[in-house]
């Protein structure tokens, strides 16, 4: 039972207020401290939007352009704010328009709560219009749903919503609310905040003979290496973690979804792990002896086939989700528990150390890494631009601190793999669902989580084309975002693939793209686009510094690759650092 | 690898709507066949119970126990071997009337395989049985010649041997914090009463 007195027990002590259910989802919001909505009015969620008239001084509401731009703005807003993001949409089209977005929040653990209208309840299975079973729809891409038929149901039911989406492990939280409740009338009990479910367990208890095992490995290891994931951001334990890796002395990679925790010039960190990530932190994973996986899943992208997957090491495993232990890598030490509490009980275990001659190899393979794909990559000779110099010259011109958000392919694993930062909850990108179409809507998401910070988009030419008509939210809201298309001409990590794994028959990749900055230009948005190394500097500046949405187009060589790769069927050490190796 | 075997699944849960579909879909999602599944209330009021039988690997039913347990209103999954458990489940079998009535045999062949008779009309009779598969099934054989004219089986109902540690717990959380009941949609049959636009 929720600490949530139950109406009539409330009626007692506490005023009750008549209202309707609408009044009540956004009496619900405000109580959640909920500031801005991304959302898309219609038919079945009239009610509320028409509730939301009086409520607009205390809620600003985003109107997008299609109901996935409102989930991944509420994305780009919780990964950069770590606060839950919130989306209305309506019954039928506009809910399934959210799957996209359910089922990316769901494998990145995003907390959002999203709200949809409903056909009205008694005509419900039907075929109403615009009727469509949105709760079986989104069961699997949901950590919690729930149909919502009357208003007496709402100030509990959201109270619930929120709690679920922003404990434990997060993840997406969808209410679905029929026509007929927002409507009726209530006797509303003040708003109270869940704090527990009976069957709901966020956090795992913490074993401390596990700690205990898990302190004696690292202690008596010889070649430990620490991987860390998302977990870390979404625990807010980055200071925890820095403590334990520099009490450790432990060399640190992180996936994708990991990056930015720790700054990336700090003298531990060894870079990303993964496909397309560096050198080192790959091949050392099947040298290490101690193998130490901090609130990350061990992905197929990350581990590389799994039968020659750090088969040496000692494996020990922090994570909140019991479900992630022994899933997809058998833990010898599980670690159940949320890092932020278990990180600091661990240090307290570690013996105070340093592996110089270990990370020496790491800065080994570094070494060979600059030399034989950063160089041409980063400082290339061709006078064809690279998307690795334009990263450089971002991260030249934004000091590290801008917040990135990329969307999916070539240019994500460039920028992901070149781009610096110095604080967390930098890095925004489709990590587990590698949805293209994400970056455009996520950063002006990210704007609104953090409207104090500089926020770039980095859009491959196909991906800006996925969900390119949320120019129209910039246009009307304003938000200050840096969209930075780097066009190839190509859909080229398929393009990639298709040289390297199918004997160059290049199949339905040569996208042709507008002039995007006619495209900017007819949403006023003021746009640019270069194609020479001298243009460069200049461009991005301008991009960075004037005040405002801009678009900068970087016309970059149209086969060039990604590398390091693991190639699909392949061991982590097995990566290769160019084609001729594969 | 140790061959696939039959498990039965123990899923503790709070009664609501939609929740069978989160469980089911953990099993469709991985292309796992579900044999038997069977929903009931426990001794406890308000926790709910399902009892499910697969074929598979005992590393897959674990992880599958997992995310089955991940889901925000389960309380709690078990995992068992036929070994672990005492199972039941139970058939009804319909024959004509008259061929049993002439025929002195099926009151013995009843006798034997512990049924008994639910309801005699004078067109047709239904017997009941319970027990374990290959007994409710060699039943079937028994009666095909007097006609069987309609056979069905339930689910598997299962007890966990050893469940009374489980049981214990489970007592005391539900005398802590009392489950709510679910909502229901109370509007289905209501069309000329409500107000639509």
């Amino acid at each position: 039972m929720e600490t949530l007195a139950k109406p009539q027990d409330a009626a007692i002590q506490a005023p009750v207020i008549e209202m309707s259910g609408s009044q009540a989802v956004l009496e619900a919001l405000i109580a959640e401290k909920v500031d801005t909505i991304f959302g898309y009015p219609g038919g079945a969620i009239m009610p509320i939007y028409d509730a939301l008239y009086d409520y607009h001084d205390r809620l600003k509401h985003i109107l997008v352009r299609h109901e996935q731009g409102a989930i991944h703005a509420a994305q780009g807003y919780a990964r950069v704010s770590g606060r839950t993001g919130v989306v209305f949409a309506t019954s039928g089209p506009g809910a399934t328009n959210l799957v996209t977005g359910l089922a990316d929040a769901m494998i990145d653990s995003t907390p959002v709560v999203c709200i949809t209208g409903q056909v009205f309840a008694h005509l419900l299975g039907t075929d109403a219009f615009q009727e469509t079973d949105v709760i079986n729809i989104t069961t699997p891409v949901t950590k919690w749903n729930y149909q919502v038929t009357e208003a007496h149901e709402i100030p509990h039911v959201l109270a619930k919503a929120f709690y679920i989406a922003n404990s434990g492990r997060p993840g997406p939280v969808l209410v679905d609310i029929t026509k007929n409740a927002q409507l009726q009338l209530f006797s509303a009990a003040p708003y109270q905040q869940c704090t527990h479910i009976r069957s709901y367990r966020p956090k795992p208890i913490i074993r401390k003979e596990y700690l205990e095992e898990a302190a004696a490995l690292i202690n008596n290891a010889k070649k430990p290496f620490v991987i860390f994931g998302q977990g870390v951001i979404l625990g807010q334990a980055e200071k925890e973690f820095i403590r334990f890796i520099e009490k450790g002395g432990l060399p640190a990679a992180w996936t994708i979804m990991g990056m930015s925790a720790i700054p990336t010039e700090h003298p531990l960190a060894m870079g990303m792990l993964g496909m397309h990530g560096n050198y080192g932190p790959n091949v050392l994973t099947n040298e290490c002896d101690v193998l130490i996986a901090v609130g990350m899943r061990f992905d197929d992208r990350v581990t590389g086939r799994l039968d020659k997957y750090a088969k040496q090491a000692k494996v020990i495993h922090l994570d909140i989700d019991p479900a992630e232990i022994d899933k997809n890598v058998k833990a010898d030490v599980p670690v159940w528990g949320d890092c932020k509490e278990t990180l600091p009980l661990l240090t307290q275990l570690l013996e105070q150390k340093v592996y110089p001659q270990w990370i020496q190899l790491f800065r080994d393979y570094e070494q060979k890494e600059k030399e034989k794909v950063m160089q041409d990559e980063l400082y290339p000779e061709s006078p064809v631009l690279t998307m690795g110099e334009v990263i450089r010259t971002l991260n030249e011109l934004t000091n590290g601190e801008a917040v990135i958000v990329t969307d999916v392919g070539q240019h994500q694993m460039v920028a992901c793999r070149y781009a610096t930062f110095k604080q967390s909850k930098s890095n925004i990108t489709s990590g587990g669902l590698g949805t293209m179409g994400f970056a455009l809507p996520a950063a002006i998401g990210a704007h609104f989580g953090a409207p104090e910070r500089t926020v770039v988009a980095v859009i491959g030419d196909g991906g800006f084309q996925m969900t390119l008509q949320e120019l129209g939210t910039i246009m009307q809201f304003q938000p200050d975002v840096k969209l930075l298309i780097l066009n190839n001409n190509f859909l080229g990590m398929v393009r990639q693939w298709q040289q390297l794994f199918h004997e160059k028959r290049y199949s339905f990749v040569d996208i042709q793209s507008p002039d995007f900055v006619q495209v900017a230009k007819g949403f006023g948005i003021p746009g640019r686009s270069v194609s020479k190394r001298e243009e460069l500097k200049q461009a991005v500046s301008e991009l960075i510094s004037s005040k405002g949405c801009r678009l900068l187009e970087v016309m970059v060589g149209k086969e060039n690759n990604v590398f390091p790769m693991v190639p699909q069927g392949r061991g982590v050490a097995e990566i290769v650092l160019c084609k001729e190796d594969i | 690898m140790q061959p696939k075997k039959e498990y039965t699944i123990t899923v503790y849960t709070e009664n609501q709507v939609g929740l069978l579909n989160r469980i089911a879909i953990i099993f469709s999602r991985r292309k796992i066949n579900i044999e038997s599944l069977n929903t009931s209330p426990t001794e406890v009021e308000s926790v709910h119970r399902f009892t499910i039988v697969i074929n598979e690997y005992e590393d897959v039913v674990r992880k599958l126990c997992r995310q089955i347990e991940k889901q925000v209103e389960v309380l709690k999954a078990y995992y068992n071997t036929e070994e672990e458990i005492i199972w039941q489940e139970m058939a009804l079998y319909k024959v004509p009337t008259d061929v049993i009535a002439s025929s002195v045999k099926v009151e013995r062949l009843l006798r034997e395989n512990g049924a008994h008779t639910v309801v005699i009309r004078k067109d047709y009779t239904v017997f009941a049985a319970a027990g374990h598969r290959e007994e409710t099934d060699s039943l079937i054989k028994v009666l095909e010649p007097y006609g069987l004219i309609e056979f069905v089986r339930s689910a598997r109902v299962a007890i966990i041997k050893a469940s009374a540690g489980f049981h214990d717990r489970l007592k005391e959380f539900e005398k802590m914090e009392p489950g709510e009941e679910a909502i229901e949609n109370e509007f289905l049959d209501k069309n000329e009463e409500v107000f639509t636009m």
